[in-house]
């Protein structure tokens, strides 16, 4: 049995034996934060709310964190809203990587609302791995919203996971600012079973020149679950270059929407955009049969590979 | 010993027949060959020897080790030891090539992956981790595709084209596993219009327009393909009166 809620959310991502309590890191449980660490350079102020947390984030210029900041959010009851507002500073020359996970193993009614307004300064790198633990009961509902501004020559990538348990409801909303040799690239990755509701909207603006951004989104649904896709770019400065690529395996009853949206208001930018709606592609689906496993067994491999 | 025989196959697509009363055995533990011009019917017949879905509704029979598997599906068929590389390998985005392996492996451990990688001539370390996925050459995929097929060590392999899209270097190397399979006794389907393939084989059939032309040691095979198939005399058109194809002077 875990000790405490800190052992119980650890256990529940399955982090428990290996996590270090030395590495920076903010373990939060509903609006309480349990546990955190920082290191030299990198400050974190949480403040705790009736319903959540708000917290302040600043990597002080030029400093290189080298281990990645561990943000765990987790909501052990089960029932309730927990809200995470996110103010980050990355100052120029700093880099700093993220790795959050997200859990929910209790819940019968929960809303998880993340606002984050995240600044990358110039030649500033920003890295944020996000991992969602779900239960198979899908009563969860996700809604993260981030605004993001990134300085001359800043990095910016994120990555959204959600492939355990049920999704229920999640409705992303990103949007992120590129100035002059920035790039930004935004992935996420789900699967959708039974009802679940996936709705994504990531956007990217290319202001500066030679900007860059590629938006990657990889969804699987299956029974009676459902996604919509709008992920747009706009390119107005010369050289800016941009991708929207979206993939998505449908099975079952499920139901796939995309919308990529390209917009270049520079002659000398270019955006490109894919689009892949279908079932499991039957020469994958025959080679990996041909080998013996059962059609289940193939597309969820498939799918595996998909969501990688 | 017979391993597969295949009983008055015939097999049409948008009525124009393909396979025509074709009647073959395949010994176990050879290395055969069917070779032929293009759209000979070659790689339809592997396909309906591996139960594709679109090849299922064949005429005759098709027995494995005796027992008829006319009604099986693919995995089913596969799950006797039967198993095909096709000549452009499936791509598979974000699937690791260990895992590709290890999904048809016996032995699903990383010894068994490094060690047919090895066999192929792909350096473990290299390939291991990537994916299968366009981010590989034709040859790459090819040889992939062949280490699964040793890790799952079937019984009998069709490998249809198997020196198309790839080098000199890895052509040696899918000769060196077709030697290893035959090795560890299992039985060898080559399918091909390439002299080069066709030596690699212990006894082949030549196959015109869906119709056995003839079969026997692979010289007398080569010699005749070479010399009155290529090219070829009629250009493979069905004779829709019979419902079978022409076989031309070779028939």
């Amino acid at each position: 049995m875990p000790e405490g809620p800190v052992e119980e959310i650890l256990e529940s991502i399955n982090l428990h034996k290996s996590f270090n309590r030395d590495t920076p890191h903010v373990v939060i449980n509903a609006n309480r934060v349990l546990s955190s660490k920082v290191v030299d350079g990198l400050e974190i102020e949480p403040r705790e709310m009736p319903d959540g947390v708000r917290a302040r984030l600043r990597v002080a210029r030029g400093t290189k964190i080298k281990q990645p900041v561990h943000l765990c959010f987790g909501m052990l009851p089960e029932r309730g809203i927990q809200r995470i507002i996110l103010d980050v500073d990355i100052e120029d020359e700093a880099e700093v990587s993220f790795m959050a996970h997200c859990t929910f193993p209790n819940a019968v009614d929960i809303q998880h609302l993340m606002e984050a307004e995240i600044r990358v300064g110039r030649n500033a790198r920003y890295s944020y791995f996000e991992r969602h633990w779900h239960s198979d009961e899908g009563l969860v509902r996700v809604v993260p919203v981030a605004r993001v501004r990134l300085a001359e020559g800043a990095r910016f990538s994120t990555e959204f996971e959600l492939l355990k348990g049920r999704v229920g409801i999640i409705d992303i909303d990103y949007h992120t600012d590129c100035l002059a040799g920035s790039s930004a690239e935004m992935k996420a990755r789900i699967f959708g079973r039974q009802d679940d509701r996936i709705k994504i909207k990531e956007s990217a603006s290319l202001d500066g020149e030679a900007s860059r951004a590629v938006l990657v989104t990889h969804i699987a649904v299956r029974d009676e679950a459902m996604a919509e896709i709008n992920n747009e770019i706009i390119a107005r400065a010369p050289y800016s270059r941009g991708h929207v690529d979206c993939k998505e395996i449908i099975q079952g009853q499920g139901v796939a929407r995309a919308v990529p949206v390209v917009e270049v208001q520079h002659p000398k930018a270019h955006v490109t955009h894919e689009a892949a709606i279908g079932s499991v592609d039957s020469k994958q689906l025959q080679t990996l049969m041909a080998r013996g496993l059962s059609e289940d067994e193939a597309v969820d491999l498939i799918i595996e590979g998909l969501l990688s | 010993m017979t391993i597969l025989e295949l009983r008055d196959v015939s097999f049409a697509a948008n009525s124009a027949g393909i396979l025509n009363g074709l009647t073959m055995e395949f010994w176990e533990g050879y290395v055969h060959a069917v070779v032929g011009p293009n759209g000979a019917g070659k790689s339809t017949l592997a396909n309906v020897i591996m139960g594709l879905p679109d090849y299922r509704h064949h005429e005759g029979d098709i027995l494995f080790e005796g027992k008829s598997i006319k009604s099986l599906n693919v995995d089913e068929r596969a799950r006797l030891g039967i198993t095909l590389a096709w000549q452009e390998p499936a791509r598979f985005e974000g699937l690791k090539v260990s895992q590709f392996i290890l999904a048809s492996a016996r032995e699903k451990n990383k010894d068994e992956v490094d060690r047919v990688l090895e066999l192929v001539g792909l350096e473990p370390v290299r390939y291991r981790n990537r994916a299968v996925d366009k981010t590989l050459s034709g040859g790459e995929r090819k040889r992939i595709e062949l280490a699964s097929i040793l890790a799952m060590k079937p019984r009998l392999v069709m490998l249809d084209e198997p020196d198309s899209g790839v080098d000199i270097e890895a052509i040696e190397r899918i000769f060196e596993a077709i030697a290893h399979l035959k090795e560890e006794g299992t039985t060898v389907l080559l399918i091909t219009h390439s002299a080069r393939v066709l030596e690699k084989a212990d006894h082949a059939f030549l196959l015109c327009s869906g119709m056995l032309v003839d079969k026997g040691e692979t010289a007398k095979i080569l010699e005749y393909f070479s010399g009155k198939c290529l090219p070829c005399p009629h250009k493979n058109v069905p004779d829709l009166n019979s419902g079978r194809k022409t076989g031309g002077e070779n028939a």
